[in-house]
């Protein structure tokens, strides 16, 4: 039975003649264009996926090597001398570093985001929505080195009493002790801070899109039961936009784990003999600004090997956020349409 | 519970464009009032002036008074929050809440005022559903999506969740135009059992559902192209259908009109 579509319920039950259902796309109408179209659609595809199993592929392939001479603990290890005879090196500095950077700036980013696109879509007049939304817009392209920059030569002068401030109050717990090195504009903390701004223009632009998207409808159901503007959100507008939140949320936090310049400019390495600090006034080096920071060393095979590894780790760290992130959608669906 | 409504000399913005202009017209409590006319002749917004709904688009404000029983809903100190909670509405299109279960569909108004007592909620979710007509259909799959039911369910949802707060008007704006003839069918059902307790205002493009399901007609129509609507005509339905006092009446309803 021809639909629109080429498919229909009809497909999927057997024939009056026995003959099975259709399996393929009957949409095809076999035509000139829409065979090339069909071919261009397909090899693209196949190019992207070709591309990406390749870069895994090679990130493997040459990770395996270094970490297979590697002599101390990959994951455990906070040692980081990847040549010689005896290469020790492990990632857990690196690994803390990121992900304590990439947490702080979510959960300032995440929040403030969220707020300010609910007041371009929902509160703001709109002689403001428009140009404010368009400056959002505008943020999210200005290139990171100049959040960097702008952090080192500016913001950080400001951040040191508030980190003086936080410590002295708060500084019983590890999480929050300061001594006063690294300085202040050079801990995680305040590369959190910066990575907070610099991906807050992205939450900030998809969430704004999704929420001009709630139906009127739903909004105005809500309103209708005497919601008032803030339970109107709540009720309809923040479960419609959940998903997007997710997605927005997501790509902040792959720009967050993976951002170089920034966050080499700002982070003050740690010297492996220093005692491990979970303090987010510590300094470090995240996987992205270690390799970035080495880059002109890599002059062996097995040197490279090691900082690939590391990248990889940060590969399959996005890779699990991205995912988990996909469950988290998938498991509400039924509730979203 | 049910209360009357009496609504003197509204006008009614957008902005400077005047949309409606001159309507008076009384809502017996416990009865059925429907609203008839051409499209864009301002009959919903004049409905959704009842609850004031219509404020929510930009711009949108009244002259005149509407008051529900002595309370004006128009007055300095009156919140439209309060207005909405009091006067509840039904849409063109149903517009359960696709996040929310069935039950919580229903009980999403109590939970606004603050309800929170499991045992309370129950009780009103079944009430409400069999008020609606829905509960033997729904009773079963309370914890699934609302938007999973079909069109004419979806709008027994939405009306369970309006009554579900005990309003004391509930105005429906051509809650049928989005259903088939046996959910239509339904729906007029409902509204005749809600007569009994509620207040009920209805905007209808079908004049033989007007002649259904209502006690009395009103008539809008505009004066002209580019000018306000107005309120032509307000009687009993009978003879709304039967012996109008209107020209312009008589012939919207024989279908002779324009």
């Amino acid at each position: 039975m021809p639909t629109i579509t080429g498919r229909s319920a009809v497909d999927e039950l057997p024939s009056a003649d026995g003959r099975p259902p259709l399996e393929a796309d009957t949409a095809t109408t076999g035509r000139l264009g829409d065979r090339i179209f069909g071919g261009l659609a397909m090899g693209s595809g196949i190019l992207v996926i070709t591309l990406v199993a390749l870069v895994g592929l090679f990130l493997v392939a040459q990770a395996v090597p270094s970490l297979l001479n590697n002599n101390a603990n990959f994951l455990t290890s906070r040692e980081w001398v990847p040549s010689g005879a005896d290469p020790r090196f492990g990632i857990v500095d690196l690994l803390w570093a990121t992900i304590i950077t990439s947490i702080l700036a979510m959960l300032i980013a995440v929040p403030l985001g969220v707020a300010v696109a609910l007041f371009i879509t929902q509160y703001a007049p709109q002689w403001l929505s428009k140009p404010a939304a368009t400056l959002v817009d505008l943020l999210a392209a200005v290139p990171s080195i100049v959040y960097g920059f702008w952090g080192l030569k500016i913001a950080g002068d400001y951040f040191k009493p508030v980190a003086e401030a936080t410590s002295s109050v708060l500084g019983w717990i590890p999480f929050f002790r300061w001594d006063g090195t690294p300085s202040a504009k050079s801990t995680l903390a305040f590369a959190g801070i910066i990575l907070a701004v610099m991906i807050l223009p992205i939450v900030t632009a998809i969430s704004r899109e999704v929420f001009a998207q709630v139906p009127i409808t739903h909004k105005e159901g809500a309103l209708a039961l005497g919601a008032t503007k803030w339970e109107m959100i709540r009720v309809a507008v923040l479960p419609f936009g959940k998903p997007g939140i997710i997605s927005a949320a997501m790509l902040g936090l792959g720009r967050a784990l993976g951002e170089t310049l920034a966050v080499t400019l700002l982070l003050s390495a740690l010297n492996t003999s220093d005692a491990f600090s979970f303090s987010v006034f510590g300094g470090g080096e995240t996987f992205a600004s270690r390799i970035a920071n080495d880059a002109g060393e890599f002059d062996s095979a097995q040197k490279t090997g090691a900082y690939i590894a590391a990248g990889l780790v940060l590969f399959i760290l996005t890779f699990i956020v991205n995912a988990a992130a996909r469950v988290v959608i998938e498991r509400r669906k039924a509730f979203s349409e | 519970m049910a209360k009357r409504i009496d609504v003197k000399d509204l006008d009614i913005y957008y902005g400077d464009f005047k949309a409606v202009e001159g309507v008076t017209l009384t809502v017996e409590p416990r009865s059925v009032t429907a609203f008839i006319g051409p499209s864009g002749c301002g009959k919903s917004t004049v409905l959704r002036t009842l609850n004031r709904m219509h404020e929510v688009i930009p711009g949108g404000r009244v002259d005149g008074t509407v008051t529900l029983d002595d309370q004006d809903l128009y007055a300095a100190s009156m919140d439209p929050v309060a207005v909405r909670r009091t006067v509840g509405m039904v849409f063109q299109r149903p517009n359960p809440f696709p996040t929310m279960s069935i039950r919580d569909n229903v009980a999403a108004g109590l939970k606004l005022n603050g309800i929170k007592n499991k045992k309370t909620l129950d009780e009103v979710v079944e009430r409400s559903l069999q008020g609606a007509n829905l509960w033997n259909e729904v009773k079963d799959r309370l914890d699934k999506p609302g938007a999973g039911l079909s069109g004419g369910q979806q709008q027994r949802l939405c009306i369970a969740r309006a009554i579900a707060v005990d309003p004391q008007v509930l105005l429906m704006d051509e809650p049928c135009s989005a259903l088939d003839p046996i959910s239509t069918l339904a729906i007029e059902d409902l509204i005749n059992d809600l007569k009994s307790q509620y207040t009920v205002v209805i905007v209808t493009h079908n004049m033989q559902q007007a002649a259904r399901v209502s006690d009395q007609t009103a008539f809008f129509n505009l004066k002209a192209t580019g000018e306000p609507g107005r309120l032509v005509e307000v009687a009993d339905t009978q003879k709304i259908f039967s012996n109008p006092s209107e020209k312009a009446t008589e012939d919207y309803i024989s279908g002779r009109f324009g």
